[in-house]
């Protein structure tokens, strides 16, 4: 009688649906490019959305049951997701998916990350000593990770190496185009002075020859103060940067109260996929990123 | 640094002919106009030429960089072969009308922990938290909390367990001295609270919290819904159980969780648990002259938690509402205070209900309501402190805290305890610090 009850309650729970591989990304941009690179052979789930602070996630429920089900985990690491991963990692019971196994993929260990230090204090606020962990916002960075992904899956799922092999060619193929247009799009953009709310766009700067200007938040990581905000009025009066950067999920109100004093141009640029209606996949999201700048200096 | 080099030749170079050959002011002219047309041509080129190069740098930087070998996986822990090492201070300075030391909810002698927060200045626990991964396949954790009682500082071993991290199929298992799974609070350690004291329910039944001895076994379905099941065999040694019965296993405990999210902004989390004591002579109530209980102690909890936060991004708002009800079984004899052994045979009710609510990064607002019930126990244990008292002892709390970083947190709180054998009105204020490393909060 009791298995009967137990069996029937677990008829009636949603199983995931079976997949070649099932993949948890910790952001967005991950699971859309283990989309490129897998197709139909994989399930790409991403913890959180494009509105979303990635540091700042609750270790929920549903993501566990997530994680317990996955093949892969993809992070971005350096410690962007060190709040809510760990809780999940432990709490999950999947032993194919904790660090150190081959489904642990940390996007950003194959990378140069920028701005990382050995002396660290947390007096100088949330900073990640092994770097700046938002190294999706240069394509050169994701065709880097790209590569190194195709590798975990092919060994994750050598049934359909031959499948992940080739998508990655055809992908990487059309990477490469379309970095070459970004780069000649973007030219204008070389030189110009960047006001940013949070550093979450130096892969960017370093890429496109941005000059990161100054930053909203005095610390990182501590919401902009007043104070700061004021002394950053009267450093950049008379148009002392181009453009300032948000993303989508940060208060938009320090970065519209110094662009009315300054008059430099506020500009929301999609940190992932899903940031704007424009960036529906990674395509788009540079695309989007580079139309937006270029429209803010005119 | 080579281009400049020639750009600057073919300048110089320009300008070398311009002196030689003509003379005439419309030539001069012609030839200005050429120059500045030849030096932006340059320019632009010049531009282009320098951005290609930094471009190629970065590309070659970028190959070379993706061609080593991955360095080791390192999200999960903050050191490579040392423990992770994190200490949190507390401290609190708390106020009350009438004497704390005679603090007392009738109906509900207290045991273990359990009670108001010392008066005036004091220092809370001092937590030393120290964890690592074994090996692959086993994970360790130890706090030791560093109390000052009677002026004497004093080490407790608060936990201290292994957890195993490579069974398969969804099975977990841990360990050592832990905080038992049973309950939504019960696993919380002092520095996620919500309120600097743990509501009554919790007091009365947990002496605070249940810790104890033994081992864990959790199974997750591989489900897209959380539902989590799970055991304890617990030694039996601490609130609600004593003395170690039934040969060194006094307690054993089950639990099941469920939860899930609704849309992207709502999650909530949904359990249930039962906890079988045994006790032997369980001190409660009077340190000096305590109460003594002898019998079989079954818990029930079921619990359920909400949080929400505007598209799911937790830093600027967010909002929490849980609630936990309680049912205590107590079967078995009490004796103390000049009673011979007494038949005990009780059901106890006690809930707790809070919210609390940050409507802008750093600082939130929060308010609890907090209650017993229990039958009467019979007229031989009237005029004690086990009789049923006549209003329900409840109390009112809210609270305020503000968070510079993560790291800190400093919390003001009122509680009006009509709970207390006389009512009081209670405030303080209370610091939580943490420096080192920090593992990740749980749901």
């Amino acid at each position: 009688m009791r298995h009967l009850f137990c069996a029937s309650v677990l008829a009636l729970l949603p199983f995931s649906v079976h997949a070649d591989l099932n993949v948890f990304a910790c952001e967005p941009e991950w699971a859309a490019l283990a989309t490129e690179i897998g197709g139909e052979h994989v399930t790409a789930y991403s913890a959180t959305t494009a509105l979303q602070d990635p540091h700042y996630i609750q270790a929920r429920p549903s993501l566990i049951a997530k994680v317990r089900n996955a093949d892969l985990v993809i992070c971005s690491g350096a410690q962007l997701e060190i709040g809510w991963l760990p809780a999940l990692l432990q709490k999950a019971n999947n032993p194919k998916v904790r660090p150190g196994a081959p489904g642990y993929f940390e996007a950003s260990s194959y990378v140069l990350r920028l701005g990382a230090t050995a002396n660290v204090d947390r007096s100088q606020g949330d900073i990640h000593p092994q770097g700046n962990p938002h190294i999706q916002t240069n394509p050169h960075n994701v065709a880097a990770v790209a590569a190194a992904l195709k590798k975990t899956m092919r060994e994750l799922d050598a049934a359909q190496a031959e499948t992940y092999e080739s998508r990655y060619a055809d992908f990487s193929k059309r990477w490469e185009d379309a970095i070459r247009v970004w780069e000649d799009k973007a030219a204008p953009l070389r030189g110009k002075r960047a006001i940013t709310h949070h550093k979450s766009w130096v892969y960017l700067e370093s890429w496109l020859g941005i000059v990161e200007a100054g930053n909203l938040e005095a610390v990182p990581g501590l919401p902009p103060t007043a104070t700061h905000l004021s002394k950053l009025t009267t450093e950049f009066a008379d148009h002392g940067a181009d453009f300032i950067i948000r993303s989508p999920y940060q208060d938009s109100r320090p970065s519209q109260w110094l662009s009315e004093r300054t008059g430099i141009p506020a500009v929301v640029l999609p940190l992932t996929v899903g940031g704007t209606d424009q960036a529906t996949d990674l395509f788009g999201l540079y695309d989007d990123i580079i139309e937006r700048l270029l429209g803010a200096i005119g | 640094m080579r281009v400049d080099f020639f750009k600057g030749a073919i300048l110089a170079l320009c300008i070398g002919f311009s002196g030689d050959l003509f003379a005439e002011d419309a030539d001069i002219q012609t030839l200005r106009s050429e120059l500045l047309e030849l030096r932006s041509d340059y320019e632009a080129r010049i531009a282009d030429l320098e951005r290609r190069l930094a471009i190629a740098e970065q590309n070659a930087m970028q190959a070379n960089y993706a061609a080593q070998p991955a360095p080791a996986a390192s999200a999960g822990s903050n050191t490579a072969f040392n423990p992770a090492i994190g200490v949190i201070f507390t401290g609190n300075v708390w106020n009350y009308a009438r004497d704390p030391d005679g603090y007392a909810v009738q109906g509900f002698p207290y045991g273990g922990e359990a009670g108001p927060i010392s008066e005036g200045l004091s220092l809370g626990e001092t937590e030393i938290i120290m964890n690592a991964n074994v090996d692959d396949k086993f994970t360790a954790w130890l706090t030791a909390a560093i109390a000052v009682e009677d002026g004497e500082a004093a080490v407790e071993l608060e936990e201290a367990w292994v957890e195993a991290t490579a069974l398969p199929a969804g099975f977990g298992a841990r360990f050592g001295r832990f905080f038992s799974k049973i309950g939504y609070l019960n696993g919380k350690h002092a520095h996620t609270w919500d309120f600097a004291d743990q509501p009554l329910p919790y007091q009365a039944f947990l002496a605070g919290q249940l810790v104890d001895d033994g081992l864990q076994l959790r199974w997750l379905a591989p489900t897209d819904l959380y539902l989590e099941l799970g055991g304890e065999a617990l030694s039996g040694t601490n609130y609600p159980a004593s003395g170690r019965g039934n040969s060194g296993v006094g307690s054993y405990s089950l639990f099941a969780n469920l939860g899930g999210d609704v849309g992207t902004s709502s999650s909530w989390l949904a359990g249930v648990s039962i906890l079988d004591a045994t006790a032997t002579e369980r001190p409660s109530g009077d340190e000096d002259n305590p109460w003594l209980f002898t019998g079989d102690s079954r818990l029930l909890t079921a619990q359920f938690v909400w949080k929400w936060a505007p598209d799911g991004n937790w830093r600027d708002r967010n909002l929490v509402v849980q609630a936990e009800i309680m049912r205590r079984s107590e079967d078995g004899q009490y004796e103390g205070f000049g009673f011979a052994p007494e038949r005990y045979d009780v059901d106890q009710y006690g809930w707790y209900a809070q919210a609390v609510y940050q409507p802008l990064p750093r600082w939130r607002v929060g308010g609890r309501i907090d209650a017993l019930s229990t039958d009467n126990p019979g007229p031989v244990f009237d005029g004690s402190l086990l009789a049923a008292p006549d209003n329900d002892p409840t109390r009112y709390s809210i609270m305020a805290d503000w968070a510079n970083s993560e790291f800190s947190r400093l919390r003001l709180q009122y509680t009006r305890d009509d709970a207390g054998l006389l009512g009081d009105n209670q405030w303080g204020l209370q610091y939580i610090h943490a420096i080192g490393a920090h593992g990740a909060h749980a749901f």
